[in-house]
C-alpha cells in the first residue's frame, strides 16, 4: 500500500467526514471507508477515473480542484486529503487556505523539487528535471506549482498553518531501509522525494 | 445524426432512435413488448385538492422480477413521453421506445438483471387517464366531485374531461407511482431513473417515500425552473390558448384541433431542447431551394425541420395534456412541504428582493455611483437567494436515504449543469451519498437520450456497484 494512505488511515479519526481532493478512482476513500468507517467525497476530473469510482459505489463529484471550494461551507469536514496534486492548482496558496476552512485538519502531500535528483539535474546538466517523482517535461507537465519542504513550511508559516506532522520519504527507497530513514531524517529536504504533511489551523488568541 | 431525427428530449412518441430497427427480436433489445394497463378503482386526492375518483396507468416492464422483488428500478419520463421505453410493440415495428440505447439486455439498465417499470403518467395521452379519457361525471352526475367542472354535464353524451381535467403536479405522479409499486408488490425500488421531467419525479420519489429506493439517478434535471424556464413554457401555452381552433380546450367536443398552436409550442421547446452549435452543424443557413424566395415560406431548412417536428408531433399528441404538462413542470418544487423549516431564511431574504426590484428602477435614473452600488446590491441579492435556495434544499433532502447520481450534460441549456449541481451542492450538505458526472455532449438537453459511452458506463456502474449502508449528516455548521 501506498505510504501516503497508509499515513492517512493513521491521522484519520474513525466515522470521520473526509474530502479528498483529486481522488482519482477513490482508492484511498474506499480503503477509509472499509478500514475506518469515515464518509465523505472526492472530487475529481479524470472521467475514467470518476466512472471507475461510482462503479465501486463511492461518492464522487466531477469538480476541478481550481474551481476552489466555495460549494462547501466552513467546517464542512473533519479532514481534507489531497495527494500529489498541490503543485499541479493554479493557487496553491489559495486552495490550502480553502481547504482548512472546509476541514479542521488537512492532509497533504507532493514532491519535493529540492531531491538531490533534482538538484544535480538541474545543477550539472543545467535543464529541468525529469525522474520518476517528476516524469514530465517542462513544456508539457502538470505541475506547474513545484515546490521544495522548506517553500512549503514557509507558506505555512506565512499563514499561521500549523504542522502538526510530517513525513519525508524516498520513494525510490522501496525497502525503507533503517539507514536511508535516519539519513532522511537528518536532511528530509534533500533525500526525501515525497512528504505527507499533516496541517490545521492555528488557534487564534 | 440524420436531419430528419428527433430524438428530442421530451420524447415524441414517434421519435426514431437510435437503434437498429431490424433488430426487433436481436440480442440488445427487448424484443416485442405488450403495455399493460392497471386499473385504480380507489379515489385520489391531488395537490390541487380535488379527486379523481379512479384512474388507470399505462405500464411497461422489461426484464423479470427477482424472488425478494429486489432487483426492479422504475423509469420516470418527460414532458411528452410515455410507457414505451423500450423494445417494439410488433415484429415489424420500425421505432423503438425512447430510452432504447439505455434499457436492455447487457444495456446500462440491464435486463438481464433488472425488471424495469416504465409507466405512462396520468394526465398524458397515451392511455393512463387524462383529458382525452371519459369524464365519469359526464356519465353519472350525482357522484359529482366539484360542481365548478360540470358546465359539459348537461350533454347526456359521455364527454372527455379536456379542460376540466385537474392540474398534475410532479408530486401527484410520484403518489401514483407509488400506488403502482403497492400493486406490483415492490417495497423497495433497486433504483428510480428519470432524465429531465423524469428526474424531478425521481428526486420527488426520493424526499416523498425516502425508504423505498435504493438509489435515485437525476438526469439533465433541476431542483426547480427558473424564470427564464417558465417564461418558455408559458409562450408554449399561449400558442394553444390563442388558437381559435382551441375552443377554450373544448375542442374535441367542438370537432375543430388546435393543431397551430400545438405546432408552435412544439417549435418554441424544441429550440430549447438543441443548441446553437448543434443547429449550425445541422443545418447552418441553408436553403431549401438554395436561393432567397422573398416571402415568408419555408426557405432555411431549420424552419423545414422545425415546422415538420411541429407538424408530427402535433399529430401524436393532445394540446390539454402539453398544457398541463408545462404546468406541472412549472409547479415542481420538493421544497413545497418544508417551507417552514426555512421560513426564517425566507424572510430575511425576502426583503433585500424587494429592494433590489425597487433599485433597479430607481438606477435608471441615478448615476454611475448609484448604479455600482446596485450591481453591489444585486450581487449580494443573489448570493442571498442561492444560500436561501441552498438552505430549503437541504431541508428537503435531510432525511432521504438513498444514494444519488446526478448527470448533467456541458452544452444543455434548458437544465445547464449549474442546476444539477444546486441539487449536488444541497445533498453534500446534507451529507447524503451522491456522485456527480457533467457529461461534454453536444446535443444540448437532448443530450440525454443519446448513446454516449460515458454516460452510459456511469448509469451502468451506479446501479451495479455495491451499496455503501454507512452514511450520516455531515459534521457542518458546527460553528
Amino acid at each position: 500500500m501506498r505510504m501516503d494512505h497508509q499515513l492517512a488511515e493513521r491521522w484519520i479519526a474513525p466515522q470521520a467526514h473526509v474530502l479528498d481532493l483529486g481522488c482519482g478512482n477513490g482508492e484511498l476513500l474506499a480503503h477509509l471507508q472499509q478500514k475506518l468507517g469515515v464518509t465523505g467525497y472526492g472530487l475529481e476530473i479524470d472521467e475514467d477515473k470518476i466512472n471507475e469510482a461510482i462503479g465501486n459505489g463511492l461518492s464522487i463529484v466531477e469538480q476541478d480542484l481550481n474551481d476552489g471550494l466555495a460549494r462547501f461551507a466552513d467546517n464542512s469536514f473533519d479532514t481534507v486529503v489531497m495527494a500529489r496534486a498541490l503543485q499541479a492548482v493554479k493557487s496553491p496558496d489559495v486552495l490550502l487556505l480553502d481547504m482548512l476552512r472546509v476541514a479542521r485538519e488537512a492532509i497533504i502531500t507532493f514532491p519535493n523539487f529540492a531531491h538531490w535528483q533534482n538538484r544535480l539535474h538541474l545543477g550539472l546538466k543545467g535543464m529541468m528535471p525529469v525522474s520518476e517523482a517528476l516524469p514530465y517535461e517542462w513544456y508539457n507537465t502538470p505541475n506547474i506549482h513545484l515546490c521544495t519542504f522548506k517553500d512549503f513550511e514557509q507558506l505555512c508559516a506565512q499563514h499561521d498553518i500549523h504542522i502538526v506532522n510530517r513525513f519525508a520519504v524516498s520513494d525510490s527507497d522501496k525497502g525503507h531501509s533503517p539507514l536511508m530513514t535516519a539519513l532522511i531524517r537528518q536532511a528530509p529536504n534533500l533525500l526525501a522525494d515525497v512528504a505527507i504533511y499533516r496541517v490545521t489551523k492555528k488557534k487564534t488568541k | 445524426m440524420n436531419a430528419r431525427s428527433d430524438n428530442t428530449s421530451d420524447q415524441s412518441p414517434n421519435s426514431q432512435t437510435h437503434v437498429n430497427s431490424s433488430a426487433n427480436t436481436a440480442a440488445g433489445s427487448v424484443g416485442v413488448v405488450t403495455p399493460q394497463k392497471f386499473h385504480f378503482a380507489e379515489p385520489l386526492t391531488l395537490e390541487c385538492n380535488r379527486t379523481l375518483p379512479s384512474f388507470d396507468l399505462m405500464v411497461e416492464t422489461y426484464g423479470t422480477l427477482n424472488s425478494d422483488k429486489s432487483n426492479a428500478i422504475l423509469i420516470c419520463h418527460a414532458l411528452s413521453g410515455n410507457h414505451h421505453a423500450a423494445g417494439f410493440h410488433s415484429v415489424d415495428d420500425k421505432k423503438a421506445g425512447w430510452w432504447d440505447n439505455m434499457i436492455g439486455p447487457n444495456k446500462a439498465i440491464d435486463t438481464n438483471r433488472f425488471y424495469v417499470v416504465c409507466v405512462n403518467n396520468i394526465g398524458s395521452c397515451f392511455g393512463s387517464t387524462g383529458p382525452t379519457t371519459i369524464n365519469p361525471d359526464s356519465i353519472s352526475s350525482d357522484d359529482s366531485i366539484d360542481s365548478s367542472d360540470s358546465s359539459a354535464n348537461h350533454n347526456s353524451e359521455p364527454q372527455v374531461y379536456g379542460p376540466d381535467f385537474p392540474l398534475i403536479t410532479i408530486k401527484d405522479w410520484v403518489k401514483t407511482q407509488a400506488m403502482l409499486s403497492d400493486r406490483l408488490g415492490i417495497d423497495v425500488w433497486h433504483a428510480i431513473v428519470g432524465g429531465s421531467m423524469g428526474g424531478m419525479q425521481a428526486l420527488q420519489w426520493s424526499v416523498d417515500y425516502p425508504d423505498r429506493l435504493k438509489r435515485c439517478v437525476v438526469i439533465a434535471s433541476t431542483p426547480k425552473l427558473s424564470a427564464q424556464n417558465i417564461a418558455f413554457n408559458e409562450v408554449a401555452r399561449q400558442s394553444i390558448l390563442s388558437d381559435p381552433d382551441f375552443k377554450d380546450g373544448r375542442y374535441i367536443q367542438a370537432g375543430t384541433y388546435p393543431r397551430r398552436g400545438l405546432i408552435l409550442a412544439r417549435m418554441v421547446g424544441h429550440i430549447t431542447y438543441l443548441t446553437d452549435d448543434a443547429m449550425k452543424a445541422k443545418f447552418g443557413r441553408d436553403l431549401k431551394s438554395g436561393k432567397f424566395m422573398y416571402g415568408y415560406d419555408v426557405e432555411f431548412q431549420v424552419e423545414s425541420y422545425l415546422r415538420y417536428q411541429g407538424e408530427r408531433f402535433s399529430e401524436n399528441f393532445d394540446a390539454n395534456t402539453y398544457l398541463l404538462m408545462t404546468k406541472a413542470l412549472d409547479y415542481f418544487d420538493p421544497t413545497r412541504d418544508y417551507s417552514s423549516a426555512v421560513a426564517k431564511d425566507t424572510t430575511e431574504s425576502a426583503v433585500p428582493l424587494e429592494n433590489s426590484i425597487a433599485a433597479s428602477v430607481e438606477s435608471s435614473k441615478a448615476n454611475a455611483q448609484n448604479e455600482l452600488e446596485d450591481a453591489v446590491a444585486t450581487i449580494e441579492d443573489i448570493e442571498s437567494d442561492r444560500q436561501q435556495e441552498l438552505s430549503a434544499l437541504k431541508a428537503a433532502f435531510a432525511h432521504t436515504q438513498c444514494q444519488y447520481l446526478v448527470v448533467s450534460f456541458t452544452t444543455d441549456w434548458r437544465f445547464a449543469p449549474e442546476r444539477s449541481q444546486e441539487i449536488v451542492d444541497a445533498l453534500m450538505a446534507t451529507g447524503k451519498p451522491v456522485s456527480y458526472i457533467n457529461i461534454d455532449a453536444p446535443h444540448g438537453h437532448d443530450s440525454f437520450l443519446f448513446d454516449i459511452p460515458r454516460y452510459m458506463g456511469a448509469v451502468k456502474g451506479f446501479l451495479t456497484a455495491p451499496f455503501i449502508t454507512h452514511h450520516r449528516p455531515a459534521i457542518g455548521e458546527r460553528s
